[in-house]
């Protein structure tokens, strides 16, 4: 048995983008293989839950887990990497604040089991059957019936963080490979800041946005645009030209990715340490450069904005100050 | 609890230049209402972070008022106000999606002149939401009774194994 550190990678609520941006480390991968043994890597390697079972609390030296915690399941396999590991770090957006999964917070599990299991035109559902925690297999292979045991569903997605103790964080929808490498390289060699930060700088996107220059003295909008039904100017600042964008509310460290492919942030990255509600601050900032002063003119500009809630918490729902809709009084 | 006994809590963020003064002018004037609300004395109501809103009520407010001068020109900072006349209706169609009652949160422009204004804002913020009943987000709305509780029959199939 070597004397390498552990490391294991693992998925919960997530898309696969997370496990990309490890592979897109690309020869920096080998460099870590050689440094590390990895133990558990559901995407890549084949490894069981009973093999991770078997180690000692605190083995692995630090676990990787991406995606949101919505399932039973995830939830019991990230208690049982907390126990096992060292350090654990919320990998990506939906481990960090709920990410995309966690918009599922503005429904519960009966309105999105009927969603998707009764009204999609795709459904052909007419006895509607849900999934359930105990299903009977009438057992064709077997020559008799079983139970089959799934995983329930949550109504509230949660993150990392709101399950298991989490040590750091490394944001981003996925994270930068160059910030997984420092995280790596720190955690190698022991370099470590204090507990509980996030792995990037600790400055808002519009600090180091290219288009900052063009942005005028006295920002104001006169109307909301949509990316989906005009086309931005590649140059200038988008909150300059109308279009939402997510930069002042917004951490940076991502290397301008969607900037530089014109489209204005999302809020992938979260916001900077000290915001509370990456939401209301984008709605404050957003609403204050409003172009008016009469309060009708007011309601029809920001009629534009279709959708709030899902615009200003589009990656941080379950990690925000009131974490979900509020259902059922 | 019956909607009788319900009394609400309103968290007032008041402008220390009008509403404050406006408030303090109620009770030196000896006016009635109802001690349903708790003021905390801001510098501008432009000052009301949106995010003080939605932390008031995730934390046991039934309710929020945010006063301020007179726009346009009341302002002691010239246009704090005018940008809290900006941010309420955005604010309030996004308290529509998460579910909260638009009685629970008001604007309301009241000079240090308007005592028995105050007085008035606060007894029908307290009519209006006491039919609602309490916010109960207790936190966060993750917390309330029904978040991440296994349905009925999966809590039974768990016991049986």
């Amino acid at each position: 048995m070597s004397d390498k550190p552990k490391v294991a990678f693992y998925w919960c609520a997530s898309c696969g983008g997370c496990e990309e941006t490890v592979v897109d480390l690309n020869e920096d991968i080998l460099k870590v293989v050689d440094a590390v043994d990895i133990v558990l890597w559901p995407v890549a390697l084949d490894f069981k839950r009973r093999d991770i079972e078997a180690m000692a609390d605190g083995e692995i030296a630090v676990s990787f887990i991406n995606g949101a915690v919505r399932l039973s399941e995830q939830e019991e396999w990230v208690e049982l990497l907390r126990d096992k590991s060292n350090l654990v770090v919320a990998f990506g957006s939906c481990a960090h604040l709920g990410g995309i999964p966690g918009l599922g917070n503005v429904a519960n599990r009966e309105l999105i089991f009927q969603r998707k299991y009764v009204a999609v035109p795709t459904a052909d559902n007419p006895d509607e059957v849900f999934p359930s925690v105990t299903v009977t297999v009438d057992g064709a292979e077997t020559e008799r019936p079983y139970n089959l045991e799934l995983p329930s569903f949550y109504d509230t997605v949660k993150t990392l963080d709101q399950t298991i103790d989490v040590d750091y964080y490394l944001p981003g929808c996925p994270p930068p490979s160059n910030l997984v490498w420092d995280a790596v390289t720190a955690i190698l060699e022991g370099k470590l800041p204090e507990k509980g930060a996030v792995l990037a700088p600790n400055r808002t996107l519009c600090e180091t946005c290219l288009r900052n220059e063009t942005k005028p003295e006295e920002l104001t909008i006169s109307e909301f645009k949509r990316v989906a039904t005009s086309t931005p100017d590649p140059e200038e600042c988008f909150l300059a030209q109308g279009y939402i964008c997510m930069g002042p509310a917004t951490r940076s460290g991502c290397g301008e990715r969607c900037i530089n492919g014109n489209m204005p942030c999302r809020g992938c990255f979260g916001p900077p340490d000290g915001v509370a509600d990456q939401g209301t601050k984008i709605l404050s900032a957003v609403a204050s450069i409003i172009d008016s002063t009469d309060r009708e003119e007011i309601e029809r500009i920001i009629g534009a904005i279709a959708d709030p809630l899902g615009t200003f918490y589009r990656f941080s729902l379950p990690g925000s100050l009131l974490g979900r809709t509020r259902m059922g009084g | 609890m019956s909607e009788r006994d319900f009394e609400p809590r309103i968290i007032g963020f008041l402008c220390r230049w009008c509403s404050y003064p406006g408030a303090d002018l109620a009770g030196t004037s000896r006016i009635k209402y109802p001690p349903n609300l708790i003021p905390i004395r801001v510098m501008c109501s432009g000052r009301v972070d949106p995010t003080f809103v939605i932390k008031a009520l995730a934390n046991g407010a039934d309710g929020v008022l945010i006063a301020g001068c007179h726009p346009p020109t009341d302002c002691h900072y010239q246009s704090g106000n005018i940008k809290t006349m900006r941010r309420y209706p955005l604010l309030m169609k996004m308290l529509d999606q998460f579910g909260i009652e638009r009685e629970r949160v008001r604007l309301e422009w009241i000079s240090a002149s308007e005592g028995p204004k105050f007085a008035q804002v606060v007894a029908e913020m307290r009519e209006a939401i006491k039919p609602l009943g309490p916010l109960k987000a207790n936190g966060t709305f993750a917390n309330m009774p029904f978040a991440n509780m296994p349905f009925a029959e999966e809590r039974v199939s768990s016991n049986e194994r």
